[in-house]
């Protein structure tokens, strides 16, 4: 076995940065725009028993969908270049989907019917309401979800490398290929970090949306 | 002045929770829904404000058919508190109470401003404004209810067991404080709970339903007490009405006997000048504060010597409370003051009893299901 040679890494840092950028676009554009998504169709699921086991039924099946399967489909079904980083914003999106359609639903479930009922009596609309009164409420619950559909992405992203598509995966690819296992490393680490950097962003954006969890005496 | 006429609800389920409601809520006024659990009083507050759409007849707030209000905007026109609060977990106790005025487009600061005041009035001080809801106890949870359906000063109120879920000596006390409130404030109140007594307390007319939404009984306390329509109505209201009756009717002019009292901190020595071997009433300011036992006169008197298990009455309070006083005194005679509080003398049980013998029965009115005629109907 070859002696670990950081001198790889400081060689490449650049590229490194850079293809960590691209990793975190690629997977966390699709979490933005999932949960934008996610959103209106989670609190339709909540209102209407009729479509919710559809909606949820079908946003978790997205989730079974083989990830390099969906990455391939995707230029067919956009009618985008194969190395188009849209095809990977798309096909992420509907992972994020897959899982952030249910958790809304679950998070506007999980606000006290008293507090929903007391709201429509003061003279909400039920839009205002929502975003007044619903959402704010679910947000730990959201937060929650998005956090799993985070480190999901992340790791779903390297495949995207098969493609051609630019990001960290390419580092496993491409030291697989050529055996040379301190570039195998970096992708893994730098995955991990990015995984952990979203992570750490969603609880600190969650905790800073939620004072009122923190107060003294809170339950 | 609310009017339910004819009023049916059926849920999709087929259940009929309220049957042919007709009943008037006057202008400012409180009107108290009672009844036994699932008689239909929820159901029934909930159609004035279109939380829930009658399946038949009509209800009209002031003449005007609810069903022809936009609900958003008639509901932001009705106060409405319910039994938990139901306050907004994530907003301070001010914004909580911001809400309707903020809805209504009121700017920020006016409504925050709003917001203090109305606190205020049910007695929450400036500092409980930026308090999270879950940061106060059920008590003052239920005040900020109130204050919140006070904010935009709306002529309706509509209350649904609002202070059931505190304990008995909160409840009390949160009762007395809403009727100082409405006194000052003279909102058209609905009023719903299942306790027969919290009905008969604040009740200007009390309706009585029955399992299956249907009216048994519309009538004011005093009334109810004594004329009973049927079977159901006097069980409901319970065994001892006779002697809750007396809440109201006002004490006539009781034979007082005069009492000596000596004042809190009095030596041994003036004590027991001011006592043979019976209790004595001990004052302060012409206040009373309790009674000694002649006994415990082993030092100057001072508070914890005090019994304190004695209520008092005032002069022209309710028979009730005369009677009660004579009751529960320890030397036997019923302390009564004056509107200030201030001692007049003491009063005992037989001589309140042949005052209840004297007084008037309740009036009779020719009101036992029709709907009253309303008091100050020209409202705007
Ligand atoms: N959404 C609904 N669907 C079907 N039935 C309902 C619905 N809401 C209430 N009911 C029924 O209607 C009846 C009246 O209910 P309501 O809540 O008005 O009673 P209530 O007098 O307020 O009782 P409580 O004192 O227990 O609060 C009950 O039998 C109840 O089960
Ligand atoms: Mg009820």
């Amino acid at each position: 076995m070859k002696t670990l040679d950081l001198s790889y890494v400081s060689d490449n840092w650049s590229d490194i940065v850079h293809r960590a950028w691209q990793h975190a676009v690629l997977a966390g554009l699709p979490l933005l725009i999932g949960l934008a998504i996610a959103l209106p169709l989670g609190w339709w699921a909540r209102r209407s028993t009729r479509l919710r086991p559809f909606l949820i039924g079908g946003a978790g099946l997205l989730y079974t969908i083989p990830s390099l399967a969906l990455l391939i489909v995707m230029p067919v079904i956009l009618g985008t270049k194969i190395l188009s980083p849209w095809n990977v914003i798309v096909a992420m999106t509907l992972y994020t989907l897959a899982l952030l359609v249910r958790t809304v639903a679950d998070g506007l479930s999980a606000v006290p019917g008293d507090v929903e009922q007391a709201a429509t009596a003061m003279g909400y609309t039920p839009v205002k309401r929502f975003f007044g009164v619903d959402l704010p409420l679910a947000i730990p619950v959201i937060a929650g979800g998005l956090r799993v559909a985070a480190v999901s992405n992340v790791s779903i992203v390297s495949v995207a490398s098969l493609l051609g598509v630019s990001q960290l995966g390419y580092y496993i690819t491409n030291g697989y290929q050529r055996s040379y296992s301190i570039e195998v490393w970096v992708g893994i680490i730098g995955c991990l970090v990015l995984a952990l950097l979203f992570d750490l962003i969603i609880q600190l954006v969650s905790r800073a949306l939620t004072p009122w969890l923190r107060v003294r005496g809170a339950s | 002045m609310i009017r339910f006429e004819q009023v049916v609800k059926t849920f999709p389920d087929g259940t009929t929770a309220v049957d042919h409601l007709s009943l008037e809520a006057p202008t400012g006024k409180i009107t108290v829904l009672v009844g036994p659990s699932g008689c239909g009083k929820t159901t029934s507050l909930r159609m004035i404000n279109r939380m829930i759409d009658p399946t038949g007849g009509r209800i009209l707030i002031d003449d005007q058919d609810v069903m022809d209000v936009d609900a958003p905007k008639l509901r932001r026109g009705i106060g409405y508190v319910i039994q938990h609060a139901g306050l907004f977990p994530h907003r301070t106790v001010a914004d909580n109470v911001a809400t309707v005025p903020l809805l209504l487009g009121t700017p920020k600061a006016e409504a925050k401003e709003r917001a203090h005041e109305v606190l205020e009035l049910v007695g929450l001080p400036g500092d409980f404004a930026d308090r999270y809801p879950a940061q106060l106890s059920g008590g003052q949870q239920q005040r900020v209810g109130v204050a919140r359906a006070l904010a935009a000063d709306p002529p309706v109120m509509l209350m649904d067991e609002p202070f059931s879920a505190v304990d008995p000596v909160v409840r009390d006390q949160l009762q007395d404080e809403f009727l100082r409130l409405q006194s000052e404030l003279g909102k058209t109140i609905v009023f719903v709970t299942h306790d027969i007594d919290e009905a008969i307390k604040l009740g200007d007319q009390v309706a009585v339903m029955r399992v299956g939404g249907k009216l048994a009984q519309l009538a004011e306390p005093a009334y109810l007490l004594a004329h009973p329509i049927d079977d159901f109505v006097s069980d409901f209201i319970g065994r001892d009405r006779g002697y809750r009756a007396l809440s109201f009717t006002e004490s006539p002019r009781l034979p007082l006997a005069p009492e000596p009292s000596v004042a809190l901190g009095a030596t041994v020595d003036e004590a027991r000048a001011a006592t043979g071997d019976d209790w004595l009433l001990v004052v302060a300011d012409g206040r009373p504060q309790g009674w000694i036992e002649p006994e415990r006169i082993t030092a100057p008197i001072e508070q914890g010597m005090l019994h304190r298990g004695g209520t008092v009455a005032t002069e022209h309070g309710p028979l009730r409370a005369a009677l009660d006083a004579a009751l529960s005194s320890p030397s036997r005679r019923g302390v009564i003051v004056d509107d200030d509080g201030k001692l007049l003398g003491t009063v005992r049980a037989h001589q309140v009893l042949s005052a209840i013998e004297r007084a008037d029965r309740p009036e009779v009115h020719e009101e036992d299901i029709a709907p009253t005629e309303s008091v100050g109907e020209a409202a705007p």
